[in-house]
């Protein structure tokens, strides 16, 4: 088996998550697709460390779960500021402009 | 590119765990309720984990697990307490066509992505993580850190102080009106029209047979009081019939005794 395997899996992954984020529409799981793509390409940056023998790249994934953590926060906040005023968690209700 | 750098063990590991996890995944996608995506969700995280510490990303495995499966995934289940446990997506489409057109482009770009990965070569072999490890994982992350990634540290740092002070000024509520005080909820129960609430209000469930919260109360005359009930489960539907506790026949013979 060779590392390309890793890197199959996590395209696979980064694939998953871009559907998802399109078809669903509850704004919770969109976000939750969101850190699957951000999962996916850390595991992409891990294996090419480990293919470069350089911990680069294992540094950027640390940068990265940082600042996924930092949206999670924020845009956790947003959803719940939304449900408030709304009452709902679907992201089709938030079409305010369109109307 | 050469056998030698993945020994059989994690090979195993690989074919075992990358399989559930993509399971996982497109579960997640098809499963109604967000909780169970929630579920999901950390099982995929957690094979990653593993994945990571396979890989000799030891100081990663571990920080996937505690920030990702622990602190993320937590905060999601939270919200998802706030917004409604039960608040399960529709799964018909709105915009007509979508599903198709997101499913083609997103299989021609998975597609496209893994056979760019295929044909790619590196020009020598895989390197291992060996000779960058040697003095410990961890020790060769914080050497980098705190050397050439100073800079993006710290500005990360200041990233985060940002972030949790925005969540806290969206998620601040702040109260426009008083709360009312006991004496003033006093006052009003007594100046409404009718003073059948100056006692205060039935409880639920008496003399209903139940005393669940959301069984109403019986009036004397056996029709149901709606003021017993919790204005937050009438608001849900949430409130029981209490007639379908009554009994059919009330038996009121006296067996005499012979």
């Amino acid at each position: 088996m060779s590392p390309n395997n890793y890197l199959y899996f996590a395209a696979l992954l980064f694939t998953i998550g871009a559907i998802g984020v399109v078809v669903r529409r509850n704004a919770i799981v969109v976000f939750m697709c969101i850190e699957l793509m951000l999962n996916a390409s850390n595991l992409t940056l891990v294996t090419f460390s480990r293919i470069n023998g350089d911990l680069n790249g294992q540094v950027v994934a640390f940068f990265t779960m940082v600042v996924a953590a930092c949206e999670v926060v924020v845009g956790l906040a947003i959803i719940v500021t939304i449900y408030r005023s709304r009452r709902s968690a679907s992201i089709d209700d938030a079409s305010l402009l369109k109307r | 590119m050469t056998q030698s750098l993945i020994q059989t063990p994690e090979a195993v590991l690989f074919w075992l765990l990358a399989p559930l996890a993509v399971l996982a995944s497109l579960g997640m996608l098809l499963v109604k309720k967000a909780v169970h995506s929630a579920i999901l969700l950390a099982w995929v995280m957690i094979t990653l984990a593993f994945f990571y510490i396979a890989q000799g990303a030891l100081f990663l495995g571990i920080v996937q697990i505690v920030v990702y499966t622990g602190a993320v995934m937590m905060l999601f289940l939270f919200i998802l307490m706030l917004v409604g446990v039960d608040s399960s997506d529709s799964l018909t489409e709105t915009i007509r066509g979508l599903r198709p057109i997101a499913i083609t482009a997103a299989v021609g770009f998975g597609g496209w992505r893994i056979s760019l990965l295929g044909r790619a070569t590196l020009g020598r072999p895989p390197v291992g993580l060996d000779a960058a490890n040697a003095d410990g994982n961890v020790q060769g992350l914080a050497r980098l850190l705190f050397s050439d990634y100073v800079w993006p540290f710290e500005v990360v740092s200041a990233l985060l102080i940002t972030a949790a002070l925005g969540a806290m000024v969206l998620a601040h509520h702040q109260r426009t009106n008083m709360r009312p005080t006991q004496r003033e909820q006093s006052i009003n129960r007594f100046r409404t029209d009718s003073l059948a609430g100056a006692a205060g209000l039935p409880g639920p469930g008496v003399f209903a047979r139940h005393n669940a919260v959301d069984v109403p109360a019986l009036l004397p005359d056996g029709t149901p009081a709606p003021s017993s009930i919790s204005a937050t489960l009438k608001a849900r539907g949430d409130v029981i019939d209490s007639s379908s506790f009554q009994l059919d026949v009330v038996d009121t013979t006296i067996i005499e005794e012979k």
